[in-house]
């Protein structure tokens, strides 16, 4: 972000981006909502994350263009934030709560054998992009702890076997996707 | 809508409802759902359907019924009110729930023509029928679990169907919005909130009525109402609970405040973990526009108002009021010094009430019922009830609401029945990082604000979570001391570097290098952090430390090495 060069050009890109990618038309309608109004910011970036599935240096920019607010404000408001990520995530992702009740009930070593089992740590995605990992502060599902939300569904009372186990199963069933479309 | 329409509404939804001769209420919140209870609805529904039967069930969604570690929970609720509860009932158990509670009537099963579908369900039941395992399933109305609690902010909670602005109706909703509006000023309704002695149920425990009146005497043409929907507590889910299974109780609570503090709009501030309660919450709010209970003139008075939501973005200080604010304003949730106040300078500078869910949840029944009533529950500095997220290594555990006052042994081994298998009972944590460990040698304890700040610890917005000997103190401060660190947002000195400096301190202690005099040192960390920080996530940081300091001193003693 430092090199103003390519800044430019992006920033000249994103202006074009209405046209082409209408994932933009979902964005410009949320901050058409909000008037393009800077007290907004928050709301369009939830709105970005939600239909890009991260923040890219692009669309901070094209944000920070259209609501008339700094980059620097737009890039300090989004990284203040443990909500927005700024890399891509992967195709399945797994989050285990390591709130308080699921701390005492092991939740940490879920966390390890996940991060054994796919060979990453935590917050980040696997090379294949298929799987994310990452952990949340606390789900609220406390009376089932421990808990981890594996594509959006909640698992609880987990095990590290019994995570491992339906990860296992996601990815297998990746592997055999992809061999059919190898072989056909 | 006038209150005519609405009332005309309710008595429709009564009416509807009275003509079922049972009810079968199957609760969707969040932790049943989890453990299959999209499955048991299902069942419950196709098994209704299929029965050979000349009563008149209906299968209602609701929300939590509070024993969160037995879910899927069922209730089953006869025409005369009586009531009987169900755990953990998977498919199989439903289709014996509905082939034994409805009547069978052997004349209609020979006639009744199904699908092949249903017909599969009904030879399924014919099987359930002869079973012997729904006994086990059955929990005792006597059990202390339910029998120990007191509801007021839970009490629709678990028997009307949140997306069903009828059904909230039905039960007596928005009666109090229409008291206030047309049988009380708004001083009256700031001074029934502080006869009624309702304390902040945020953590602090501020008087709502004072707050209200502060913000209802100041002078500006616009003022604002943000409900504190950022339940950062780990532990904690009472907000999430309220705000999913009867969110328009909360609207209604935030109606009364607007109209007591003359605000004609609001914002409901809630975090983006909770994606059910914020679709649940902006349900109610559309809800009640197209019903006229939000917008111009709300029940046909000359009292405007509307709520908006915004959705918070994980950043735990921004329960801290101020630092909310500027979350909503679109900014990065620091904090700030504090007067002013938000009753005098909030939202975009506008004097502003902010108060947690739980607060605004209370208030209906408040106004209904009197502050007398209220006033009359719990104890003389903390009046009315507290609800609980019961979590850790307990038999029991879910969403409970206790009058104030009640025992910590009470709660332990009553309503949680206890830590299961040989471990015991050592601590109950209250208040998330912000609180501390109260020892199982202070079980006599009353549960109110003025009890738990003397032992070192705090009320905060309801987090329980209990240890057992398994936990090592020391560890379990760090854990917390992590988190801290992790949210500091680095604004003041003291918070984002002290933090550091105490966990960098427990690692050492931790890793067996610890040296005597470190304790010594840690506590007086601790006493600087607390004293100097900005706001209230730095100054309640170091609790968890200094609370385990007081109580299990000798776990931290037996870390470090004699020979040092």
């Amino acid at each position: 972000m430092s090199d103003t060069g390519s800044s430019n050009g992006k920033l000249k890109k994103a202006q074009e981006h209405p046209s082409g990618d209408e994932r933009y038309v979902t964005l410009d309608r949320t901050m058409k909502r909000f008037h393009n109004e800077k007290d907004a910011l928050l709301e369009v970036l939830h709105s970005a994350q939600e239909t890009f599935g991260y923040l890219s240096e692009e669309l901070l920019f094209y944000i920070s263009n259209h609501l008339h607010v700094p980059l620097s404000q737009v890039y300090g408001v989004a990284t203040f934030y443990h909500q927005f990520t700024f890399e891509p995530q992967g195709k399945h992702n797994c989050i285990v709560c390591t709130g308080t009740a699921c701390h005492v009930k092991g939740s940490s070593e879920i966390v390890e054998e996940m991060s054994a089992v796919l060979n990453i740590p935590v917050g980040k995605t696997t090379d294949d992009g298929l799987f994310s990992l990452s952990t949340a502060r606390c789900l609220g599902c406390c009376g089932l702890a421990p808990v981890a939300v594996i594509n959006g569904e909640i698992q609880g009372k987990a095990t590290p076997e019994t995570i491992a186990e339906k990860v296992g199963r996601i990815l297998a069933d990746e592997m055999v996707v992809q061999d059919q479309e190898e072989a056909g | 809508m006038s209150r005519e329409k609405l009332d005309q509404i309710a008595e429709k939804e009564q009416a509807r409802q009275s003509q079922f001769d049972k009810r079968i209420h199957c609760c969707i919140s969040t932790a049943c759902l989890s453990a299959g209870a999209g499955h048991t609805i299902q069942t419950l529904r196709d098994s209704v359907e299929a029965a050979p039967t000349g009563d008149e069930v209906e299968v209602v969604q609701t929300g939590c019924m509070g024993l969160c570690s037995r879910g899927p929970l069922v209730r089953v609720q006869e025409k005369s009110g009586e009531e009987v509860y169900y755990a953990d009932v998977d498919s199989e158990c439903a289709e014996e729930l509905v082939a034994k509670t409805v009547s069978w009537d052997q004349a209609q099963a020979k006639q009744q023509k199904l699908s092949s579908e249903l017909q599969t369900v009904r030879a399924r039941l014919e099987t359930a029928r002869r079973k012997r395992s729904l006994k086990k399933h059955i929990l005792s109305p006597d059990m202390p679990f339910f029998t120990k609690q007191v509801k007021v902010v839970l009490r629709d909670v678990g028997y009307v169907d949140p997306e069903k602005l009828e059904d909230y109706l039905a039960h007596g909703g928005y009666e109090a919005l229409h008291k206030v509006l047309t049988e009380m000023s708004p001083e009256q309704v700031c001074d029934e909130m502080l006869n009624s002695g309702l304390r902040g149920r945020g953590g602090a425990g501020f008087p709502t009525g004072l707050k209200w009146n502060f913000v209802r005497r100041e002078q500006s043409d616009v003022k604002y109402v943000v409900v504190n929907g950022d339940e950062g507590d780990p532990g904690a889910y009472m907000d999430r609970t309220v705000m999913e299974d009867n969110p328009h109780q909360v609207l209604e609570g935030m109606m009364i405040a607007a109209y007591a503090v003359g605000a004609n709009h609001g914002y409901f501030y809630i975090r983006a973990e909770y994606p059910i309660a914020i679709d649940r919450i902006r349900g109610a709010i559309r809800a009640a526009r197209r019903h006229g209970i939000l917008g111009k003139s709300v029940l046909g008075t000359d009292f405007s108002y509307n709520a908006d939501v915004r959705i918070g973005a994980g950043a735990f200080v921004c329960g801290e009021e101020t630092a909310l604010i500027h979350s909503i304003e679109g900014k990065r949730g620091v904090p700030r010094m504090r007067p002013p106040y938000p009753s005098t300078s909030g939202l975009w500078g506008k004097p502003t009430v902010i108060n947690n869910v739980e607060t605004f949840a209370s208030v209906p029944a408040i106004i209904k019922e009197g502050a007398d009533w209220y006033a009359q529950i719990g104890t003389e500095k903390s009046k009315g009830t507290k609800v609980f997220a019961l979590a850790g290594q307990l038999t029991n555990t879910g969403l409970i609401e206790v009058p104030m006052g009640i025992t910590l042994k009470e709660i332990v081994y009553e309503i949680g029945g206890d830590v299961p298998g040989d471990a015991e009972f050592k601590a109950a944590q209250t208040g998330g990082p912000s609180g501390g460990c109260i020892p199982n040698t202070h079980m006599d304890t009353p549960v109110d604000y003025e009890s738990l700040q003397e032992l070192g610890s705090i009320m905060g917005s309801g987090g329980l979570v209990i240890i057992d000997s398994t936990t090592s103190m020391p560890e379990f401060a760090r854990f917390f001391m992590d988190f801290c660190v992790d949210e500091s947002c680095g604004k003041c000195v003291p918070c984002r570097v002290g933090t550091v400096q105490i966990r960098t301190l427990l690692d050492k202690i931790i890793e067996g290098r610890g040296e005597p005099e470190d304790l010594d040192k840690l506590e007086a960390l601790c006493q600087l952090v607390r004293s100097t920080s900005l706001c209230g996530l730095g100054q309640s940081a170091p609790n968890p430390v200094l609370s385990t300091l007081r109580f299990f001193r000798h776990e931290y003693e037996a870390l470090i090495p004699t020979n040092a």
